[in-house]
């Protein structure tokens, strides 16, 4: 076999403060942007910067009313694409907008309790065997 | 983009829509460095064409706190494609294939952390472009397996070689692939939540 390199073991960088949701900017830490430059760049976020809610990629949205005449043009398309439930993901991937810009949409919708939203389930400290066992079973009719 | 019109805004196709039933979600996350086939993977699996979301990232100057500037920063867009797996009528499989820049993708958190677990696709030609990646999942405490994407030039190593290549503990899931096919890519996924599963049990 050619001659490989092999990977070295980083060293472990600390992880970010407990309690910082999806949306949390990193907070660059004093000295450490030298050898970390992707410390240098934060999720721009939505026009306004304001508090948006915690939205995953695939948090399911699905609309509860049709829309009306006030919301505005980009709030409208999104009810109307969240007729059946579909993930933050793929309203952002249907509108053309970035996830934040869409995150931000939402929060408002929310608010006014035109959306309903689902949070994903995430990987648990101690993971859920059964939720396992129920995708493996799904996988295994693909 | 003119959202005035719904004729402009192409939503899902008829048989992509989801029933009303469909509202729990889990994400797994393709890592793997530059071309080794992660939007490859994403696209043989997917019950829909694969869609992309992207984020805007900015380049920020450390201790200047002034929004009004932002445009003389450096605006950098990063894309993923992602694709889905309907597993039952209540439960939806989320896939995402980070691209080429993956150290983008870790400053979003919860996208590795939310994940139930992560693909590392490596090419043997090109190993040491998985390398970084490897790292940041370990640090992060993300499960992951590794699925070698079998390209036809590729050199063929032994598994034991690859996996002392990239240091590598022996519980970690090792697989040959083809990111092309549909039943090759499943059973990667396969492979992954057996191991959750198996972690999940060890821990019970
Ligand atoms: N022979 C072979 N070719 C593959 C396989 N997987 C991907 N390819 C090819 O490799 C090329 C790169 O694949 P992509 O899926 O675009 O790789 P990627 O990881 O998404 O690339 P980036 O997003 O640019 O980092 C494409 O031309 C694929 O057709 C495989 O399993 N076998
Ligand atoms: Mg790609």
């Amino acid at each position: 076999m050619k001659h490989q390199p092999r990977r070295e073991r980083r060293e472990k960088l600390p992880d970010p403060p407990p309690g910082s949701g999806p949306f949390s900017e990193p907070v660059p830490e004093p000295g450490s942007e030298k050898g970390d430059p992707e410390r240098l760049y934060v999720i721009t976020g939505g026009p306004d910067g304001g508090d948006r809610a915690a939205l995953d990629l695939v948090t399911m949205v699905v609309a509860c009313s049709t829309p009306s005449p006030t919301v505005q043009p980009e709030q409208a398309a999104i009810l109307r694409l969240c007729r059946a439930p579909l993930s933050v993901a793929e309203i952002s991937a249907y509108l053309r907008l970035p996830f934040s810009v869409v995150t931000s949409l939402l929060t408002d919708l929310l608010a006014t309790e035109l959306v309903e939203s689902r949070a994903p389930i995430v990987r648990a400290v101690l993971p859920d065997r059964s939720l396992l066992e129920a995708v493996m079973h799904g996988l295994q009719r693909l | 983009m003119d959202f005035n019109g719904s004729d402009t805004i192409t939503g899902p196709r008829t048989e992509d829509v989801l029933p009303s039933t469909a509202t729990a979600a889990v994400k797994v996350v393709i890592v793997g460095g530059f071309g080794v086939g992660k939007t490859t993977m994403v696209g043989s699996v997917s019950e829909i064409r694969p869609l992309t979301t992207e984020e805007t990232m900015t380049q920020a100057s450390i201790g200047v706190d002034d929004n009004s500037r932002i445009e003389g920063k450096t605006a950098t867009t990063v894309a993923m494609d992602f694709g889905r797996i309907s597993i039952s009528e209540q439960l939806i499989l989320y896939l995402f294939g980070t691209p080429g820049q993956e150290r983008f993708w870790f400053l979003w958190n919860g996208l590795f952390e939310g994940a139930l677990g992560a693909v590392v696709l490596v090419d043997t030609r090109r190993l040491e472009v998985s390398f970084d990646v490897i790292g940041r999942l370990e640090e992060r405490g993300v499960p992951f397996v590794v699925a070698v994407n079998t390209f036809p030039d590729a050199p063929h190593h032994p598994m034991e070689a690859l996996r002392h290549a990239l240091d590598l503990p022996d519980e970690v899931p090792m697989v040959n692939c083809d990111a092309r096919q549909r039943a090759s890519s499943r059973d990667v996924l396969m492979t992954l939540m057996h191991y959750l599963h198996t972690l999940a049990a060890q821990r019970a």
